[in-house]
């Protein structure tokens, strides 16, 4: 009797000992995915319920194709744009729902408010859809992942890639205030090493719906090329007035922050001809044509580089706690950065010490209404821009994490 | 002059009783509430008590609060992070800066009235919106990042959730005990009596402009004191705060509360709150669709607001 009631504590004991162990390896026995996204917003449609969907898609094929030992959870959930909102969630879901990783972070300062919480709680920030540098400069954290595109990366290939194909003389059209400077900074260095000139540049408020007299400037100033160093909806409504204006095609336009969506909704006619880079076009080659039809028979879209960007993000991720064994936070971190991306969105990436994901880029041209034979056919891709060359180089990086 | 809205009350609820129930709730709420989220609401709920002073009370609409809440709580932010003082210190510096400029924003705007005394507002609050976005120490549209939530008096730890709640709602107890002081004061009764008729009020000698300014200051103070509080909440201080969105939505919290009421400006900040937070999971991108027709239905149906509306009940049930 007595030996009995002893087998049943040593039973339990074992199995305590067990669960407590498996419980080490994976917190609370799964692997748990927040997507804390823009749902309703100005960016609803660039990442949004595209980018929830991607994140549902990588978990599927993750777990259809590597039939992992832990279970996979995903929970999202719309920040608005508010990095408070951001950031009350991100603790709730760090805190209480044992979330291990946030993801998606559309807007820069909401990524920082989320970026800042990883790092106290211990878990893992996965930026997509922010574009701003200070996220793998100032303010850069050994948690975080900066994994589509930055500023940078956009500005820099867009004002080189321009100016070397004969593109000599900007104007610029700036947004007032940080984000909008700091693109014209970025641009005008390089436009000037590569022996281009700017001829002027005009500020904008922020936000602006009326650009007729900035417009009549850059007109005036007789620049072959008007930047646009601005984003959103200052983007879409200044091309949608310069073609009014009948400035395009003579002078053309290079949108330093545009993505595939606000091509689609602006439509070929006022966009045609205007340079921009991008991480992702689905339309680049087989493997991106085939993943992108899974995406749109879904979403009835094209997928933009952030919903793209996410998908390989979180099956990156994913691998990563299959080959740590583990979903603690540094060891997670270790793997990712151990080992190359390989997949339809980048071709030997890698994560460097400042958290920037660099593998190549795009620099296209939109099409002419006439040369798209089928819909969402907008790009033409002119040039691929080298990894080492598309992004920061870590000798410039900020981050106090580089070691120089 | 209207019958006071709480002599109405005690008939059939006695006030005392109601505000210690609501105060152990409020003690009692963090163990099964999400803290951090509670704290957000006893903030929302002190800058929408703070707004109905002015305009229950007062009868002035401003439309430019989100100046007074964003601003203290880049005050704050940047004296916590930069200077390294305490946090009491911080949030105490947030409501004098926001004092001020409600002095300066007042003494503007109250030579006007009604739709003109709106837009005087809103138009200095959009100055400030714009300040901010340009001047290089708030972080433009990054935003304040990285505030730490510091030791209070140098003592507590406020990293712990705990504590910084108790603390929050210290603040919110105190402020909201200041506005309860302030509209049942002899000054509350005048400014009830300038909201009802201001040529009666100036023609039995009251200099009806120092005391809508005296509203006007003590409503932006502590605007303020919830901003600054805010900021060391989430530690973060963002453009989000000092948008004109944020000078309406205080307006929708105190008319979905109850406009003029005590306690419905809190329950208005709470609800709305409640929605953005926990609707945010469930419906997505429905929820800006959800507020407006709350707003639209509140606006039709429940005039008085949640409080008002209770209030109007009980007052029935207690006269049969």
């Amino acid at each position: 009797m007595l030996d009995k009631k002893l087998l049943t504590v040593a039973c339990a004991a074992v199995f305590a000992t067990l669960s407590a162990g498996a419980q080490a390896q994976y917190s609370g026995n799964v692997v748990k995915i927040g997507v804390l996204t823009d749902l309703s917003g100005t960016y609803s449609d660039l990442a949004g319920s595209g980018a929830v969907l991607a994140t549902e898609m990588a978990i599927a094929d993750f777990i259809a194709k590597e039939k992992p030992a832990f279970k996979i959870e995903m929970v999202s959930s719309d920040h608005q744009n508010k990095a408070d909102i951001a950031a009350n969630k991100a603790r709730e879901w760090f805190e209480r729902e044992g979330v291990d990783t946030a993801t998606e972070l559309v807007t820069t300062s909401t990524a920082l408010a989320v970026m800042k919480i990883a790092k106290e709680k211990d878990r893992i920030a996965l930026i997509n859809g922010a574009a701003s540098t200070p996220i793998t400069n100032e303010q850069c954290n050994d948690v975080s992942v900066h994994y589509t595109y930055d500023t940078y990366a956009l500005s820099n290939g867009t004002a080189k890639a321009v100016t070397q194909q004969g593109g000599k003389t900007w104007f610029f059209l700036t947004a007032d205030y940080a984000f909008g400077h700091a693109l014209e900074k970025d641009a005008t260095a390089v436009i000037t090493a590569n022996g281009g000139k700017v001829l002027g540049s005009v500020a904008h408020p922020f936000p602006g719906s009326d650009f007729s007299s900035f417009l009549l400037q850059a007109q005036a100033s007789g620049a072959q090329v008007i930047g646009l160093a601005n984003a959103g909806a200052d983007t879409t409504n200044a091309i949608k007035q310069a073609a009014e204006f009948g400035i395009t095609p003579k002078q053309s336009l290079a949108g330093l922050l545009m993505f595939i969506t606000d091509v689609h909704s602006l439509g070929l006619k006022p966009t045609q001809g205007m340079y921009l880079t991008t991480g992702f076009y689905w339309d680049r080659n087989d493997e991106t044509r085939a993943w992108a039809k899974r995406f749109f028979d879904k979403q009835k879209r094209m997928p933009t580089m952030v919903q793209a960007g996410q998908y390989s993000s979180i099956y990156h991720y994913l691998e990563a706690v299959k080959a740590a064994g583990t979903d603690d936070t540094m060891k997670v971190m270790a793997a990712m950065k151990k080992a190359p991306i390989n997949d339809f969105f980048a071709k030997n990436g890698v994560i460097r010490a400042d958290g920037r994901m660099v593998h190549d880029m795009y620099l296209v041209q939109v099409k002419k209404p006439a040369d798209s034979k089928y819909p969402w056919d907008y790009y033409t891709i002119r040039q691929t821009i080298p990894a080492d060359q598309a992004f920061q180089p870590l000798s410039e990086s900020r981050c106090p994490l580089v070691k120089k | 002059m209207r019958p006071t809205t709480l002599a109405s009350q005690s008939a059939v609820l006695n006030p005392a009783v109601l505000y210690t129930v609501l105060l152990v709730l409020g003690l009692l709420a963090p163990f099964t509430l999400y803290p951090t989220f509670l704290m957000k609401v006893l903030c929302f709920a002190l800058f929408a008590s703070a707004f109905n002073l002015l305009l229950g009370f007062a009868g002035l609409l401003s439309f430019g609060h989100a100046a007074f809440l964003g601003s203290a709580g880049y005050v704050c932010g940047l004296m916590v992070r930069d200077l390294g003082v305490t946090p009491e210190v911080g949030i105490l510096a947030g409501t004098v800066v926001a004092g001020l400029m409600g002095w300066v924003f007042g003494s503007l705007a109250i030579r006007r009235t009604g739709i003109y005394f709106a837009m005087i507002t809103l138009a200095l609050a959009q100055m400030v919106y714009f300040l901010v976005l340009q001047i290089k120490a708030t972080g433009g549209e990054d935003g304040l990042q990285g505030v730490p939530r510091g030791h209070l008096f140098g003592i507590v730890d406020l990293s712990d959730n705990m504590a910084m709640y108790y603390t929050v709602y210290a603040v919110f107890c105190l402020g909201f005990f200041i506005i309860y002081r302030t509209i049942h004061s002899p000054f509350g009764q005048i400014l009830k009596a300038i909201r009802e008729n201001e040529p009666r009020a100036i023609s039995l000698g009251y200099d009806v402009d120092k005391f809508k300014l005296l509203a006007f200051v003590i409503s932006a103070a502590l605007s303020g004191t919830a901003g600054a509080t805010k900021t060391l909440v989430f530690q973060l201080a963002s453009l989000s705060d000092v948008h004109w969105h944020m000078s309406g939505e205080v307006v929708l919290m105190t008319l979905l509360g109850g406009l003029g009421t005590i306690l419905g400006p809190a329950v208005g900040g709470a609800t709305i709150v409640t929605i953005q937070n926990q609707l945010a999971d469930s419906v997505g991108s429905w929820v800006t669709v959800i507020m407006g027709a709350i707003f639209v239905v509140c606006v039709l149906l429940f005039r008085r607001g949640i409080v008002g509306e209770i209030q109007a009940l009980l007052k029935r049930a207690g006269m049969q």
